[in-house]
C-alpha cells in the first residue's frame, strides 16, 4: 500500500508537467485549427475539432485579397538589412572594444552601458522627433538605419572576441595584415557561434519589432507584417470578428521565427541562459 | 629614435582605427537614442505645438509647467494618468510575482536529472516566449472572447466566464462585491488622488487587464525558467546530497538549500521583471488600445496616444518621462537592495 503511493507521489511531477505541457501548446493548436474553419463554426464552438467543413478561405483571402503580401516583403527587406548590419557593425565596434586600446575606449563603453538602461517605450516620441527632423519619416531609410545598430549585440561580440586567444592576431601582424585585415579574415570566422547568436537575436528581433515602425512610417506601402495585423486586430481593416482571418496572419507571421528557432533551438536556449552567467 | 616613431605611429593608427570600428554604431545610437532623449526632454518643458521643429525660435520654454500641471491638476489628463498609474501598477504587482514563482516552478520541473523528454518540456514552455507581441495578443483576443476557448472551457465546470476584453470591472471590486462591499458610502470614495477616488485605486486589474497578466505569464515564464535553470545548474549537487542525508525532506530543501543559492537569479528575474511590466504597450496598441472605460489604459500606450492622436507633444513627453523616473527609481532601488544583500552575506 505504502509502496504503490510512493510509486504514485513520484510520478505527480511528471504528470504535472504534462498538465503545464497541454496549457503551454494548446492555444497554438487551437489556433491551427480554428484559422481553417469557417467563422460561423468557430465562433459556434472554437474547441470542436470535427473539421468538417474545414476551408482555406482565410488563407485565399489573406494572400489574394489583402495587403498580407506586401507586408511580408516589408518585414523581410527590412529583416534581411537589420540583421546584416547588425553583425557588421556590431561586431566591428565588439573588436575594438575587446581588442583595439585606442583613448576614448572606456568613454564609449561607459555609453553603451548607459544606453542599455533605456527603456524603449520612453524613445517611442523622441525617435519620431529625430526622425522626422532628418527627413527620413516614413521611408525605408527611416525604418532601417535606427535598428542597425543595437548595444547588448555589441557586448556579445566583445565578450566572444575576449575570449579568442590574442596570439592569433599577433602571428597575422606580424606576417604584415593590417587590423582590418585582420579582423575581417581571421577574427571573424573564429566568432562564427557569437555571430551566428547575432543573427538570431537581430532576426528575432527585428522580425517582431512593431513600435518603431509605428513611429516610423505611416503610408499604407511601407507597412510591415507587425503593424499590418495589429491594424487588422483592432479592426481598423475589417467588420466583424473574422476570428479565422486574423488567426491565420497571426499564425503566418509566427512561422518564420518558430524555424528559425526550432532550428537553432539548442543555441537560442542556451543564449538566454548565458545572459545570467555574471 | 626609429623604434620611438614607429610605435608613435602603431598607437596614433590604432586610435583612428578604434574610432573606425566603433563609428557606426556611435553615430547610430547617438542619433537614435541619446539625441532623441535630449530632445524629449526639451520638448517636455516647453510649448511646442507639434509643427515646425521643436528648436525653432518660437517654441518657448515653460519650465516645470508641463510637469506641475499634469501631476498637480484635477482636468482629464490628470485622471487619465493616474488611471495609467494604477492599471500599470496592478499588472506589474500581480505579473512580477506570478512570472517568477511560476518560470522557477517550470525551471525546477524541467531541471530533475531522472527525466525523459526534458528537450520536448524547455522547448515547450520557452516557444511563446519566440513569438512577437502582436501575434501572440491577436490569439489572446480570440482565446479571451466571449464565445471564445477559454469560456468554453470554463463552460465544463459550469463556470460563466465574462466577456474578458470588454469588461472593465476591477477584480477586487468584484471579490469585494461577493462580500457585501460595495463604493457607496464607503469612506475611500470621499478620498482622491490624482483625480481618481480611493475606492477606484483599490479595484484591482480590470477583467479586460487580467487576460493581459496571463498572457504576460505564459509569453515571459519561459523566458525566465531558462535563467532559472542556469542558476539551478550552477548549485553544487554536493550541497543538496547532504542536506539530503541529514534527512531533509523536498520542501526543506528547496525553502532552506536552494531558493537561498538561487537569490541572485531571483533578483535578476524580478528586476527584468519590474522594468519590462512598466512598458507594456504593444499589446495594448494592437489590443484594446486602453479600453474597456479605460481599464487597460497603460502611462506607454498613453503617453504614444497623447502625443500621436492628440498632437499634444510636450504632455506625451512628460508622461514618457515619468515613466522613466518609476523605472530608474525601481531600479535603482533593487540594485541598492540588492547590494546590501549581497554585502550582508
Amino acid at each position: 500500500m505504502n509502496a504503490r503511493r510512493e510509486r504514485v507521489l513520484a510520478r505527480a511531477p511528471f504528470v504535472v508537467l504534462i498538465l503545464l505541457a497541454v496549457i503551454y501548446i494548446a492555444p497554438f493548436l487551437v489556433q491551427v485549427v480554428n484559422s481553417i474553419r469557417p467563422e460561423s463554426a468557430v465562433i459556434r464552438d472554437p474547441l470542436s475539432l470535427g473539421l468538417g467543413t474545414w476551408t482555406t478561405a482565410a488563407y485565399e483571402r489573406l494572400f489574394t485579397r489583402s495587403d498580407f503580401p506586401l507586408w511580408s516583403m516589408n518585414s523581410f527587406i527590412v529583416t534581411l538589412f537589420v540583421t546584416a548590419g547588425r553583425v557588421f557593425f556590431d561586431s566591428l565596434a565588439g573588436y575594438a572594444l575587446a581588442r583595439i586600446p585606442f583613448r576614448g575606449r572606456g568613454t564609449t563603453f561607459a555609453l553603451l552601458i548607459a544606453v542599455m538602461a533605456v527603456p524603449g517605450v520612453v524613445l517611442l516620441i523622441p525617435k519620431f522627433l529625430v526622425i522626422n527632423q532628418l527627413g527620413i519619416y516614413d521611408s525605408y531609410t527611416g525604418m532601417i538605419l535606427p535598428l542597425l545598430a543595437d548595444a547588448a549585440g555589441v557586448f556579445i561580440m566583445k565578450n566572444f572576441f575576449e575570449s579568442i586567444p590574442v596570439a592569433v592576431e599577433e602571428q597575422a601582424r606580424i606576417d604584415g595584415a593590417g587590423i582590418f585585415r585582420t579582423f575581417w579574415s581571421i577574427v571573424l570566422p573564429m566568432a562564427r557561434p557569437a555571430v551566428m547568436t547575432i543573427v538570431i537575436l537581430s532576426f528575432q528581433g527585428s522580425w517582431n519589432e512593431l513600435s518603431h515602425f509605428i513611429v516610423s512610417t505611416q503610408s499604407t506601402d511601407l507597412t510591415t507584417l507587425t503593424k499590418g495585423v495589429a491594424q487588422l486586430a483592432s479592426g481598423q481593416l475589417s467588420q466583424g470578428s473574422q476570428f479565422p482571418l486574423k488567426l491565420a496572419a497571426s499564425l503566418l507571421m509566427t512561422i518564420p521565427v518558430a524555424v528559425v528557432f526550432f532550428i537553432f533551438q539548442k543555441r537560442i536556449m542556451n543564449v538566454g541562459a548565458g545572459a545570467v552567467k555574471e | 629614435m626609429v623604434g620611438t616613431r614607429s610605435r608613435g605611429s602603431i598607437h596614433g593608427n590604432r586610435t583612428l582605427a578604434g574610432w573606425l570600428f566603433v563609428l557606426p554604431v556611435i553615430v547610430i545610437i547617438g542619433l537614435f537614442m541619446l539625441v532623441p532623449v535630449v530632445m524629449a526632454a526639451w520638448v517636455s518643458v516647453s510649448d511646442w505645438s507639434g509643427i515646425g521643429p521643436p528648436f525653432a525660435e518660437n517654441v518657448n520654454f515653460v519650465g516645470g509647467d508641463n510637469y506641475a500641471e499634469l501631476l498637480g491638476g484635477t482636468g482629464l489628463p490628470t485622471r487619465d494618468l493616474g488611471t495609467a498609474l494604477r492599471n500599470n501598477l496592478f499588472y506589474v504587482l500581480l505579473v512580477v510575482p506570478i512570472q517568477t514563482a511560476v518560470s522557477l516552478g517550470l525551471a525546477i520541473l524541467v531541471n530533475r536529472r531522472i527525466m525523459r523528454g526534458r528537450g520536448f518540456f524547455r522547448t515547450a514552455f520557452y516557444f511563446p516566449s519566440v513569438t512577437s507581441s502582436v501575434a501572440i495578443t491577436v490569439l489572446w483576443l480570440f482565446l479571451f472572447s466571449a464565445t471564445g476557448p477559454v469560456n468554453k472551457v470554463l463552460s465544463w465546470v459550469t463556470v460563466d466566464g465574462p466577456n474578458w476584453f470588454q469588461d472593465p470591472r476591477g477584480i477586487f471590486h468584484i471579490a469585494l462585491g461577493a462580500i457585501g462591499v460595495t463604493g457607496q458610502d464607503n469612506p475611500l470614495t470621499g478620498a482622491t488622488f490624482m483625480g481618481i477616488t480611493g475606492w477606484d485605486w483599490v479595484s484591482g486589474p480590470s477583467v479586460a487587464m487580467t487576460a493581459f497578466i496571463l498572457m504576460a505569464i505564459f509569453t515571459t515564464s519561459g523566458t525566465f525558467m531558462l535563467l532559472f535553470i542556469a542558476g539551478l545548474q550552477q548549485i553544487n549537487s554536493e550541497v543538496e546530497e547532504a542536506a539530503m542525508t541529514d534527512g531533509a525532506n523536498s520542501w526543506q530543501l528547496f525553502r532552506f538549500v536552494t531558493l537561498p543559492m538561487l537569490k541572485p537569479t531571483v533578483f535578476t528575474v524580478v528586476t527584468l521583471g519590474l522594468i519590462g511590466t512598466w512598458q507594456v504597450f504593444e499589446q495594448i496598441y494592437t489590443g484594446t488600445q486602453g479600453g474597456p472605460a479605460k481599464t487597460t489604459l497603460t502611462p506607454a500606450y498613453l503617453s504614444f496616444n497623447t502625443a500621436f492622436n492628440n498632437q499634444d507633444w510636450p504632455r506625451g513627453a512628460v508622461i514618457a518621462f515619468v515613466l522613466f523616473a518609476i523605472i530608474v527609481v525601481l531600479t535603482v532601488l533593487q540594485r541598492l537592495w540588492l547590494g546590501r544583500t549581497e554585502v550582508g552575506r
